[in-house]
């Protein structure tokens, strides 16, 4: 159809139209594959609301087209405004098509079945036979015979409908989608998520500051968070043994302290596993990840010690194969920064490298570089504790090589400006990610009833029989038609097994003829 | 028997298994072979032309000819061996349970078997309720290709990873699996559909000859397809967007995160919602339909091939 075919249209028709569009079978279901394609692309590209440190290393791998995904929306794909329209559209449109349907069922459910048509044979199935029994007896076995449905009896015409449920089951499922979504939406819009790492033997205190990684709906409040405290007092981490299949494959994870539900009340124990999380409120505090802390000890020129902490290094691999940033400011007469590597069993690799073999700390070893002068904490920007800022830092050297700190566990090192480090200890870290999402049972129960409905309306065969009964001389005349309103191929099987019953029950055994 | 005594049995029975269902699909291919000079019988045709006939009823199959002999032994010996194969592929997946301690389903190599297992028990019970022996040829040799692939992907039995230990593993994959069989007999069945339909329209009465005539017309064959389909997206719903956000809320502390085997779950999800739409839209009936149920299909497959061996994400200990 060429468009100047089509005469202009009002406003009113054109919303008129557009609506009708819009809530049609064919473009909901060209809304839910443009959907399914829409979702495609962040499967395939790191995701910031999924793994922030994966965007940014997609950023330095490719320099040429990370920036142009980025413009397209492609690294928060299921917020950008190309996924939300499609979503809203099919929203919509969802929502356009369970209203009205919802009044016509409800007219439906009071209608009565619809009157016998003329001529039984054009429909699907339909059959005739003669008895000996009269109109009404035929009338009462039919009745009898159809069941639990809806029926009128009409001068010996029996109209029946049954499936009622079929619809509902739709209507159901389809509105339960919908529950669904505003659940899923209204738990984003007023729960958050954040992650901390802990230390054995630290704390965390649940306020913004404490953590690493933060993200909350837009209707949240920073200070609605609840104001637990936890202490983590002991880490167990086992894996697989060296030697043995699966070597270093994890086994358990495991976090024991002690919390605080809420300022001043009293202190209780927690045990954290993977699937077992803490529940404080609606709040919970999940195991994520671990990692290790070693222990640094750091003495400056002047003979003082200015930093003695557990320093946690993030695991980049299965075997633990960690990297981590010491930040020693109150070092004299200048300030420190190290940047390196923590290896939990370092061995010595084909090419002479050190590179960890298991995940467990059989063997530690911390590898270093060192860099003096000038961290940059002063300047009042927050500062990543896990990123070195070396802009007005000199690294020390060997000849022409970097000097390198290199420790296992109670070694100590002289560094090139006098002071020493000491790799004094080693702790695990737990990292705990803590989410609250309000009225996390709604999209729940909203799936739960959609699948009931869902089942219903996939089973539930709504179904009309008619029969028409008229005396002819000392016989009586019975014609049966049955109509499925999705169609069907098992009908005339169906008839076959109802006439049966029929006769049956109106005492007959003879042959049908048609 | 010990653990190690249980894990070669089951690396025995499991490539036993796969040979033989490689057997059971040449059987098939065979018994299309033989049929493919016999005209249908003329009851056939016309039964082929009522559309009041039964699903339920097998084809018949009143030939005499020699050909046609072949062609039903050559379908019998397969069925056979499809059964021998599920046997021993049972026996393969239990005694890898019983080595590694726990469900039979704990990483890519044992989905791959246990999967491959549940195809065959649904074929063989569907050929047993609505004689789709038809099919028997896609399913023993995509069921071949799985097997001969997981092979690629082997790991002994172990332990697992703190993440699975939880009942939701048994609950969550189990539902996978079974819907993705009947997923697995939807896209035969929507292939042989298509075919058939297109047969139906280009060949010329007289021309009608092979395995292709022999099978029931291309409209049972669509409810066919209906019926496997509407089995399987509820139980694909549960599995994927029931049992799997309940789990990952207790694991991960979220119930839904867009990890890339959520997103194609979901894109699955979708699609085959798109294919109950699309059988109820004029325009989309039939051909539409049954290329986006094997859409569907393809995301199914992928998400358990492309996203487990190509894309990490949380899910990736499924390797």
């Amino acid at each position: 159809m060429s468009s100047n075919a089509v005469p202009a249209l009002g406003r009113r028709e054109f919303t008129r139209w557009f609506w009708r569009q819009l809530t049609s079978m064919r473009t909901a279901l060209f809304l839910l594959l443009l959907l399914a394609i829409a979702a495609v692309p962040g499967s395939l590209v790191p995701q910031r609301g999924v793994d922030a440190r994966a965007v940014e290393a997609y950023f330095l791998e490719h320099p040429k087209s990370a920036p142009t995904l980025d413009k397209l929306g492609f690294f928060n794909v299921y917020t950008s405004p190309w996924f939300s329209a499609v979503y809203l559209l099919l929203m919509v449109s969802l929502i356009g098509c369970i209203v009205p349907r919802s009044f016509v069922y409800l007219r439906a459910l009071r209608a009565r079945p619809p009157k016998a048509p003329r001529n039984f044979s054009r429909l699907p199935a339909s059959a005739s036979f003669e008895t000996s029994a009269s109109v009404d007896e035929v009338i009462t076995a039919g009745r009898r015979a159809i069941g639990r449905a809806r029926v009128d009896v009409v001068d010996g015409e029996l109209s029946a409908e049954r499936g009622f449920l079929r619809e509902a089951g739709n209507l159901v499922f389809h509105i339960s989608v919908v529950v669904v979504l505003v659940g899923v939406a209204v738990g984003t819009l007023f729960g958050y998520r954040g992650s901390a790492i802990v230390t054995e033997g630290q704390g965390f205190a649940n306020s913004l500051t404490q953590y690493d990684e933060f993200g909350s709906g837009s209707l949240f409040k920073a200070d609605q968070l609840p104001p637990f405290s936890l202490k983590l007092d002991k880490f167990t981490a086992k894996f697989q043994a060296l030697g043995s299949q699966q070597a270093g494959a994890p086994r358990l994870f495991r976090a024991q302290g002690t919390y605080t539900p809420k300022p001043g009340a009293d202190a209780r124990t927690f045990d954290i596993t993977v699937n077992h999380p803490l529940e404080i409120g609606s709040t919970s505090v999940f195991l994520v990840g671990q990692g290790y802390a070693p222990v640094i000890k750091v003495t400056d020129a002047n003979g003082d010690v200015v930093f003695n902490e557990a320093v946690p290094f993030l695991p980049n691999d299965p075997s633990y194969t960690s990297t981590g940033v010491v930040k020693v400011p109150d070092a004299e007469p200048e300030q420190l920064g190290f940047q390196g590597f923590f290896l939990p069993t370092a061995a010595t690799g084909s090419d002479g490298a050190s590179i960890s073999v298991y995940p467990a700390a059989a063997n530690p070893l911390l590898g270093l570089f060192v860099w003096h002068g000038d961290l940059g904490l002063d300047k009042g920007t927050p500062q990543s504790v896990y990123i070195l800022d070396k802009s007005k830092m000199k690294q020390y050297k060997d000849g022409d090589k970097s000097y390198r700190v290199s420790l296992q566990a109670g070694q100590s090192q002289k560094l090139p400006n006098g002071g020493t480090i000491e790799f004094a200890g080693l702790r695990q870290f737990a990292r705990f990610q803590i989410s609250s999402s309000p009225g996390v049972k709604v999209p729940l129960i909203g799936i739960i009833a959609g699948l009931a409905g869902l089942v219903t309306s996939l089973t539930i065969k709504p179904r009309r029989t008619w029969i028409r009964a008229r005396r002819e001389g000392s016989r009586t005349v019975v014609d049966v038609a049955v109509l499925d309103r999705v169609p069907r191929d098992d009908l005339p099987a169906d008839l076959d097994a109802f006439l049966e019953r029929f006769r049956e029950l109106l005492g007959e055994t003879e042959e049908k003829h048609t | 028997m010990t653990a190690a005594q249980y894990e070669q049995f089951s690396n025995y029975a499991v490539a036993s298994a796969t040979g033989i269902l490689a057997l059971a699909f040449v059987a098939y291919v065979a018994q299309w072979g033989f049929a493919r000079k016999i005209a249908p019988d003329r009851t056939l045709v016309t039964s082929s032309v009522d559309q009041h006939d039964s699903v339920l009823e097998p084809v018949e199959r009143t030939s005499t000819d020699a050909q046609a002999e072949r062609s039903d032994v050559a379908g019998g010996i397969g069925f056979s061996l499809t059964g021998l194969a599920w046997l021993v592929l049972l026996a393969g997946v239990i005694t890898r349970g019983l080595s590694a301690q726990r469900v039979p389903w704990g990483n890519m190599y044992e989905f791959g078997c246990a999967a491959t297992l549940m195809a065959l028990t649904a074929y063989i019970v569907l050929v047993r309720m609505w004689a789709i022996d038809w099919v028997g040829p896609i399913i023993t040799g995509f069921g071949t290709v799985v097997l001969g692939l997981s092979a690629l992907v082997f790991v002994p039995p172990g332990p697992l990873v703190p993440a699975l230990h939880s009942y939701w593993l048994v609950i969550h994959v189990l539902g996978a699996m079974i819907a993705g069989s009947a997923f697995l007999v939807g896209a035969a069945a929507s292939v042989l559909y298509l075919v058939k339909a297109r047969a139906e329209r280009t060949t010329a009465e007289e021309d009608r000859v092979g395995f292709l005539w022999r099978i029931p017309p291309s409209a049972k064959i669509d409810q066919i397809a209906y019926r496997v389909h509407a089995f399987a997206f509820p139980i694909w719903t549960f599995a994927a967007l029931i049992a799997g956000p309940i789990w990952a809320q207790y694991a991960w502390g979220r119930y839904w995160g867009w990890d890339p085997k959520e997103v194609w779950a979901f894109i699955t999800w979708v699609v085959y919602a798109g294919y109950l739409h699309a059988r109820a839209t004029a325009g989309w009936k039939g051909k539409a339909a049954a290329i986006i149920a094997l859409i569907g299909f393809a995301t199914f497959v992928f998400n358990f091939v492309g996203i487990n061996l190509f894309v990490s994400g949380m899910h990736s200990y499924a390797k």
